[in-house]
């Protein structure tokens, strides 16, 4: 299990959902990738697409104007 | 329903555009026992969630992505899939040309039901058919009795696109020939009139879905599409990068000569999101009030930067100042001062303003 990290900064929605969806494509089940993110949208469709596909919101936090999701990927 | 294939169970690929009969189409075609999943194509001119993330006032509104939703009401799974650059050819050279605007639906039908068949979402095999909400009667251009044909035969998929929602309607096909679905549990919805969606919308329980005729594109909007006529004049080609059909969504857009445009930030959500521009774009700030920011797109000359920190100034705080202070910002790093008398109303040209 390794830890990945993906910057969406200043991308807006859908985009930083089909930045992650594309990433989670090459992990491995287990690996866990950190998404940052600025556009409030992904407040809702980053756990949305979680639970769409079955992987594992770990952590989600926001702070200022940034929002942090922690994932784990289940293939 | 749904007799197997090879030994498993159908597999369709259904069109989730976020709105209620794609998500109903699919609902239909899942109860009979298809193995469902949704695709989205992001073409780049959606209009709700970027609307609602750039600016400030739609902040209180709901910021979900309604294909997304619609996914998670069905339980399926939705592939969401960047198809900017290849929507490109369908936007500026569309075969069957646009609608009242610059939308070109029919060829925007065509290459999604194209694209889902083709495109890799399942580990083991392809999509089976096809699904979209679809109703015969209900949009002018790709909803047709004389278009639907089209979109099946030139998408390539041809018998394999199953319209569930109309297929009555329709010519029996290959899911329905081969017995994976029941035509008898299909629909013959046809016209505008939106209570049989409504009706079996409430059958199946869903409720608060987004507006009733499906997802919406900033091509269909008049305004939209004179921005985005403008900006290929103006580049003196038909072409677009994502950055530029972005900004065609945010602010209000002057031109004044033919050489540049301004972008000026309506409200703090526009002017926070035009700053992540300032990098690539000359720009006007504000000093001596509070006012937008605004993006200047071309090569205006020392008097057209001096019209424009008055027309920027026009829409600051200090509109009925006597002078008010604007930086240039260009990209290299330097600062222009400028001193401006703000445009009175009446000095605005009607003509300046782009969209309207």
């Amino acid at each position: 299990m390794s830890a990945h990290h993906l910057d969406t900064l200043g991308l807006l929605c859908p985009l930083p959902v089909i930045r992650t969806q594309d990433r989670i494509k090459t992990l491995a089940c287990g690996d866990t990738l950190e998404v940052v993110a600025s556009d409030p949208g992904t407040l809702h469709d980053i756990p949305a697409w979680c639970r769409v596909h079955g992987h594992v919101l770990l952590e989600s936090a926001q702070q200022d104007d940034r929002f942090r999701f922690l994932i784990e990927a289940r293939h | 329903m749904a007799g197997y294939r090879n030994g498993r169970r159908p597999r369709a690929a259904a069109l989730i555009s976020g709105g209620l009969d794609s998500m109903l189409a699919a609902k239909v075609v899942l109860d009979q026992g298809v193995d469902v999943e949704g695709v989205n194509f992001f073409t780049g001119f959606c209009v709700e969630g970027h609307t609602h993330a750039i600016r400030k006032r739609e902040r209180s509104k709901v910021k979900r992505n309604n294909a997304l939703w619609s996914a998670e009401q069905l339980g399926i799974k939705l592939h969401i899939v960047d198809v900017i650059d290849d929507y490109k050819d369908v936007v500026l050279n569309p075969k069957h040309g646009y609608g009242a605007n610059l939308n070109p639906c029919l060829d925007c039908k065509t290459f999604m039901v194209k694209n889902a068949l083709t495109e890799d979402l399942v580990t083991d095999g392809e999509f089976d058919f096809v699904i979209t909400g679809e109703v015969v009667g209900q949009r002018p251009m790709s909803q047709r009795s004389d278009t639907m044909p089209v979109i099946a035969r030139e998408s390539g998929a041809g018998d394999r696109l199953l319209r569930p929602l109309s297929a009555r309607n329709l010519p029996p096909t290959l899911p329905e020939r081969q017995g994976w679905v029941d035509r008898n549990k299909l629909y013959g919805f046809h016209g505008r009139d939106r209570k049989p969606q409504i009706a079996l919308a409430e059958r199946y329980g869903f409720t608060d879905y987004a507006q009733p005729a499906g997802g919406c594109c900033f091509l269909t909007d008049p305004r939209y599409s004179r921005k985005l006529k403008d900006l290929w004049d103006a580049k003196g080609e038909r072409d677009y990068e994502l950055d530029d059909i972005m900004l065609l969504k945010v602010g209000r857009h002057l031109r004044p000569a033919p050489n540049y445009k301004l972008i000026v930030g309506r409200e703090e959500g526009e002017n926070n999101f035009l700053a992540g521009y300032r990098h690539r774009f000359l720009h006007l700030r504000m000093v001596s009030h509070d006012g937008p920011l605004t993006l200047i797109d071309g090569r205006p000359n020392a008097d057209h930067l001096t019209l424009a920190a008055r027309i920027a100034a026009r829409y600051s705080q200090g509109r009925d100042a006597e002078a008010v202070r604007v930086d240039a910002c260009h990209v290299d790093g330097v600062t222009e001062q400028f001193v401006v008398a703000p445009l009175a109303p009446w000095e605005i040209d009607p003509r300046w303003h782009i969209g309207t």
